[in-house]
Parts: structure tokens; sequence; C-alpha cells
């Protein structure tokens, strides 16, 4: 089984067309399995371009207040590993936008590096984000990916070395995350222009798109980072309007996050 | 190549570093400290002057013949780490990453805590040094373990209560990992354990083999012979890598490491991680872990506050599997009459976390016969299990009591 619908692409279409793309994330199971599908869907249905699917796990490290509640709660839901693909595999049959799935790394070496990649791409996934995954752990990923063609997004942040950001950028396929804070994910006030730098850095190592994440929930943030990167990634904002206002509230702050790929 | 040569990332298959990219520069950079501080003689002199004049080092041994009556009459001889300044194993490995802080250039210290020790120990080099300190402890360790929360916030820490999860250790570690994330350019994470993501599970048992390099000479001078085995409890593995290590190639001394069997290993109630778990990655390293089929940690259990955790350190893991070590479970209960059996013969009152290798010596000493030797770590004392015993065993009086 091999990956049909990549991100590369759409990123790039994005870019001619809109000042770049938008990127949203949701977990899977939150609040249920069934409005995380449908939220996922209002999210492309009103503008968001690429779908990050995350996996909830015990143990999030990289995650805010606002992601670990919501993830929290869809483990004591019930979720289970298989529900990620079947998130995907719903998504999917519904809107044509990729759909990324963000997890740890523990549940994809549990469940079988090949084994995950391959139900990956038969659900229809476009790749995997992997936040506590280097390229340098990466190698049976890497492999498996060459094989059926997911994207692998590796992340790049400020401190990463010159030669850590050329590692990052030969491994990925379809984009680079750049950090843009040092900071866990959650909205803040300012998009770090710490970002900007990684960007520029990133795009001298010759990245073909980089996107940037953590600390974006404003359409003018999106605006900003559009600006300089080929992607703005948003999750807890739109975590936070799920949790809030449901389904029609996550659909509508994408619209207005949408805005911000659009000349104003 | 000798067992004690062996060095990170990886341990056999266990190890690495399974950490965001965010965390791979202050990896690098403690690493590279740390590769330059071993070569420098200073930093050793230094350390050494202050396990001698701060921690009170070398810590004795003591023999404890009528405990080791319980052992089906082996020769039991005790490793005092819990006569160190703040009362266990945990200020060795603190005191030598707190003067790795200082030759980075870093002035704010965190750290997780289970039982409490650990997060002590490091408001305490804090303290020493003058360094910023908070302290990452779950929530339900700051109610069973009140009396560490009160000595490291005198000392000027500040104790953060987690309430993610599980409320534990292991819930605390990834309070403290977000904290670095977000905070790295100021701040130096003081790692209790040798878990974690290389360069911890190396520096740590460097820090702590001091335990064992010790003790094999004391036993050695005291008995002519090296011992028959070594005893340790095993949380993350830290005082039973110190003592064990200056061991390992000694082929004829047995290793054993026990485990926190909670309520019993067929029960879910337990944190027994190699006995029960399997491979997986969790807080930066592969290694056991107790996991369900998904691979979402379990939570485990333990009387003991400082052996809750679901993981073990990636050299442990390694030491199972290629047979050198044996790791065994010792039941909360088993532990809890080891802590008032040694209370009772020597007057030595340890912690529930040591009482649990004094629990699994007893029946390691039966095992082995009377000819035995076994050197165990006795890796705290029980000061702070002190409320945990009394209601265990019911010492207070009813008004005064619950």
């Amino acid at each position: 089984m091999t990956a049909r619908n990549t991100v590369g692409p759409v990123i790039a279409r994005r870019n001619t067309e809109a000042s770049g793309a938008l990127i949203g994330y949701l977990p899977v199971g939150f609040p249920t399995l069934d409005e995380s599908v449908d939220a996922a869907v209002a999210l492309v249905e009103n503008g968001v371009d690429v779908l990050e699917l995350g996996l909830p796990y015990s143990d999030p490290v990289m995650d805010g207040p606002v992601i670990q509640a919501a993830t929290q709660r869809a483990l004591a839901n019930g979720f289970r590993l298989a529900d990620g693909f079947e998130a995907v595999r719903r998504v999917t049959d519904r809107v044509d936008a990729p759909v990324l799935i963000m997890t740890y790394w523990n549940p994809v070496v549990q469940y079988g590096v090949e084994r995950f990649a391959d139900d990956l791409a038969a659900a229809g996934g476009a790749g995997l984000i992997t936040p506590d995954l280097i390229p340098d752990e990466g190698a049976e990923w890497i492999a498996a990916s060459e094989r059926t063609g997911l994207d692998r997004v590796f992340l790049a942040a400020p401190t990463s070395t010159d030669a850590r950001i050329a590692r990052v950028v030969e491994a990925s396929r379809g984009f680079v995350y750049a950090v843009s804070t040092m900071g866990i994910t959650g909205a803040r006030a300012d998009v770090d222009r710490a970002a900007r730098e990684v960007v520029d850095r990133l795009t001298s190592a010759g990245a073909p798109a980089s996107c940037v994440g953590v600390g974006i929930s404003t359409a003018a943030q999106v605006r900003e980072v559009l600006g300089y990167a080929e992607g703005a990634i948003v999750g807890s904002a739109l975590v936070k309007a799920l949790a809030d206002g449901g389904v029609s509230a996550a659909g509508a702050l994408a619209a207005e996050l949408a805005r911000g790929t659009r000349a104003e | 190549m000798a067992l004690r040569a062996q060095t990170g990332p990886y341990f056999g298959d266990f190890g690495g570093r399974f950490v965001p990219e965010s965390l791979v520069a202050a990896l690098d950079e403690l690493g590279e400290a740390y590769a330059l501080a071993k070569l420098d003689p200073a930093f050793g002199a230094e350390l050494a002057e202050l396990g001698r004049s701060y921690t009170g080092r070398p810590s004795i041994i003591t023999e404890v013949p009528r405990f080791g009556r319980h052992a089906g009459g082996a020769r039991i001889i005790l490793k005092r780490e819990d006569l160190n300044h703040t009362g266990s194993h945990k200020i060795n490995n603190v005191l030598g990453q707190a003067l790795l802080t200082k030759r980075i250039g870093k002035h704010r210290v965190i750290a997780e805590t289970g039982a409490g020790q650990h997060g002590v120990a490091t408001a305490t080099a804090a303290a020493l040094f003058g360094l910023d300190c908070t302290i990452y402890m779950g929530e339900v360790d700051t109610e069973r373990q009140a009396l560490n929360v009160a000595r490291m916030r005198l000392l000027g820490a500040e104790v953060i209560a987690v309430k993610a999860g599980s409320r534990t250790l292991k819930d605390a570690i990834n309070e403290a990992m977000r904290d670095w994330v977000t905070n790295v350019a100021t701040t130096n994470y003081l790692f209790g354990t040798v878990a974690g993501p290389h360069p911890f599970p190396e520096m740590v048992r460097d820090f702590q083999k001091i335990i064992g390099e010790e003790a094999r000479q004391q036993v050695l001078d005291l008995t002519g012979a090296l011992p028959t085995a070594v005893a340790a409890c095993v949380g993350g593995g830290s005082n039973a890598i110190g003592i064990f290590h200056a061991f390992l190639d000694d082929e004829g001394v047995g290793l054993f490491g026990f485990e926190a069997g909670g309520e019993g290993v067929d029960t879910p109630r337990h944190a027994a991680t190699i006995t029960k778990g399997r491979p997986g990655v969790l807080h930066g390293a592969r290694s056991y872990m107790l996991q369900d089929d998904d691979g979402q940690t379990i939570e485990s259990h333990s009387i003991s506050a400082g052996l809750d955790y679901p993981g073990v350190g990636p050299e442990h893991s390694w030491l199972s599997a290629i047979g050198r070590a044996q790791y065994r479970p010792v039941t909360d209960d088993a532990a809890m009459q080891a802590l008032r059996l040694l209370t009772r013969t020597e007057g030595i009152i340890p912690a529930i976390e040591s009482s649990h290798a004094l629990a699994g010596t007893l029946d390691l000493g039966r095992e082995l016969g009377p000819d035995a030797t076994i050197l165990v770590n006795l890796s705290g004392r029980g000061d702070k299990d002190m409320d945990t015993a009394a209601r265990y065993f019911e010492l207070y009086d009813e008004e005064a009591g619950a």
C-alpha cells in the first residue's frame, strides 16, 4: 500500500494561489471519536489545507495544558490506536485535504513501525509528524516511509545546530516543522521571532517547505507567519474552540484563521 | 570489552535519545560538558572533596548478624548510603550535576522527584551553590511525602505539585521536561536516576558508581573476599547501578535488583518493570516499561514513592537481557515487614525503597545459604516514611492517629 495524498503538492499549490498553507491540529477521540472526525472535516470545509490528527498518549511531553486535557479525556473515553486509522479513513472519505498523524513514538514502536506505515497508508493517511523522534533515532521509520511513500515530518528548533538543521531537512519529506518558540504547545500573545530565523536557516539548508507551529492562534499571526514560511500550524487554539464551543466553533475559528492565508 | 566500560547512548538494544528536537542542543551541551569534566582532574577533585566534607563519604558498611539470622544465616553487610547528608544516595548524583551546571554557566536547576529524596538533594545542592531551584513532584507524592515537601521549601526551592496523569513520578518527569524545553537557555535539568535520554543514564551512573567502588574494597577488607551477591532496590535504578557497577566484571558475584511488586505482580498494582514489562520508549530512552497493547504507559503502584515508576534505566534492561543481573519483585508487605525487621534487630530504620532490597535479601540468603555474603545497598533512611510506617503498623495512639 502506498500513500496517495501527500502534503508537499498541497503546500506548494497554496503558496501559489494564496500566501501559504493553513495546517490545523486536532486530537483523535476528543471529545468523542465521531465529534473529532466531524470537527476535522469542519476545519477543512472552513479553509484548513492540511490536517494533523494527534494520537492521544499517556506521556505527552511536548503538549501544553489545553491539548493535554483533551487527550487525557480521549484516553479516559477509551481511545485505542485503531481509532486513529479509523479517523483518518473517515476524514479522507469526506474531504480531500491530506491528513498527517501526529504521534509520540512509543505507540508506533508497539504497533510495529512497518505495520503502522502500511495501515496508515491503507487508511489514506499522508504521513507522520513525530515530536519525540529525531532523525538520529529514526532509521526504521525512514525506511518504512520510503517503502510506503508516506511523508515524514521532523522538527527543527531555534537551538538546533546547522548540522542538525541540515540533517532534519534531509530526513524530512512533506515539510519541516519549525518550532516557533522554545516552548511547548499553547497559544501565545506573540509568535516568537525566533521562528523566522529557524525558517531562514531551513530554507538556506534547502528545505522545500517549512511550517511554523506552537504559538499561533489568530488570523493576524497566520498572516505574519506566512510572510516567511510555507505553512502556519494551529493546534491549541482549535482544540480550545472545540472544547468550548463544539464542532461549529472549531469550524468558525478555522474560517477566521484562513483569512490569514489571503491578501488583506 | 569489560561490562564496566559500557557507555551511552546505547546499552545493547536499550537507551538512545527519544526527545523533542528542542532538547537536543541541551543534551549535547550537557554531554560535552560532562565529557570534558570527566577528563578534568579539578572537577574530580572538587567532587571528591564535596563527598568527603559535605556528604560524609566514604559511607561506612555495617554487618547485621541479627538480621542475617532471618536470611538463612547468610552474612549480610549493609552499605550505608542512608547516612549520607540528606539521607540517601541521591546526593552523590546531585552534587556532580550541580557542579556541571556551574561549568555550563546556568543559574537555575529543575528536577523531578518521587519520594522527595532527589528533590531534597537537588534543593540542598541549589542552596549550597546559590542556584534557583524548581522541583516537580506528583500531587499524590506531595501528599504521602509531605515532610520532604517542607524540607525542599525550607531549602528555598519552589515545589510544584503536578496534577496531570497519575500525579506521580512519571508525570513529574513530563512536567520537568516541559519546563526544560521552555527554559533550556537558563536551566539545567538535574535528572535523578539512570533513566531518561543520553547522557543521563551514563552520567548519573558515573556519579553513583562510587557506592560500589567503596563497598567492593570495604567488603574485601572486612571479609577477605568479594561478596557472593549484591542486592539493591530498583525504581529507575540509580542506587542499584551505583552499587552494581564495580562488580559487573566480577563474574562470581551475583547481582540482584529488587523491583516494587506492590500488591503482587499478578495484580495490576505494582511497579515491577523488568519482571512484567516489555521494551518501549519512555522519557527519552528505549528500555523496559509497563505499558498496554497500544504502548500507553500503565500507571504503576508501590507503597514506596521512590520506586513507583513504570520505567527503568536502560543499563538495567541490558544487564537483564544479557543475564548479568537478575531482577525480582518484592511486595509492599514484604518490604514493610523487612523495614520493621531491620529496625527491631539492628536499630536501623531503612527507607521503604531500600526495604525492598532487604526483603529480597531475606529470600536470597535462604537460597544461597549460611556461607554466602550478601552486600545490600541501604540506599536511604526511613525518617521520611514514618507516617506511612506508623499507619501501616498502627503505631499512632488512637486519638492522635488517622
